[in-house]
């Protein structure tokens, strides 16, 4: 349902980037990485992550993908982000790795 | 042992232990919340390690979403009692009932996820199987 929309999006939209560190004390493992997904499949846009400005990026919908990254406390989330509702989703994705994912 | 609250792919759980599958189901409302329709069964009519058929339909009937349901088996006769539950179905809901060749727990917790997007049936199924992948 939303890939049509997020790949119509993508056409038309330069991609926005932005970075938060992990606060919460696991780090990106399962609870984190399911709230994450699912935060992100809220939104239409393409929403990418990274450890790295610049990539390898991951698919920040795909749980067992997010999961596989197994970013520790400390590290840098770079979001990379593509697609109408973007600017929202951005700032969703990033309060939700400010605020520890409600577990700090 | 279920409820189903939404129009989302329901899950069902299907061990020999019910232990397994309970805390399995645990696992997924805690992780992922009560999104999705979710239901489990585990053990054999006399309550011994097992699976049996009428369970897996009570199961498959409490998590039953129009969006179709995606079961996640552990071994064996889970994955054969299931199969043979599906084909019990009435037709027009078998097409939309889905075995996962994924790991118990994480298959349900991944699915429940992918599920409680919105993500259609085979997207579910697809997101549990990348365990394996």
């Amino acid at each position: 349902m939303h890939d049509a929309n997020a790949s119509r999006a993508t056409e038309t939209s330069v991609p926005l980037t932005g970075s938060a560190v992990l606060v919460n004390a696991v780090g990106l493992h399962a609870r984190p990485s399911v709230k994450l997904t699912q935060c992100a499949k809220g939104f239409a846009a393409k929403i990418e992550l990274a450890l790295v400005a610049d990539g390898p990026w991951t698919d920040a919908k795909s749980p067992v993908k997010v999961m596989r990254v197994k970013a520790p406390q400390g590290a840098t989330l770079h979001f990379r982000v593509t697609g109408s509702d973007g600017e929202a989703a951005l700032a969703a994705m990033l309060a939700l790795v400010h605020d520890g994912f409600g577990e700090v | 042992m279920s409820n189903s609250n939404s129009a989302n792919v329901g899950i069902v759980i299907v061990s020999h232990s019910p232990k397994i599958a309970e805390g399995a189901a645990d696992m997924v409302r805690q992780m992922v919340g009560n999104a999705v329709p979710l239901a489990w069964t585990g053990g054999d009519i006399d309550g011994g390690l097992g699976t049996n058929v009428a369970g897996i339909l009570e199961a498959i009937e409490s998590a039953w979403s129009p969006a179709g349901v995606v079961i996640l088996v552990d071994l064996g006769g889970a994955e054969t009692n299931s199969e043979m539950a599906v084909e019990m179905l009435p037709e027009d809901r078998r097409a939309r009932v889905v075995i996962c060749n994924a790991p118990v727990v994480e298959g349900a917790v991944i699915a429940a996820t992918e599920s409680s997007g919105g993500s259609l049936l085979a997207a579910v199924k697809r997101s549990a199987e990348e365990f394996y992948a």
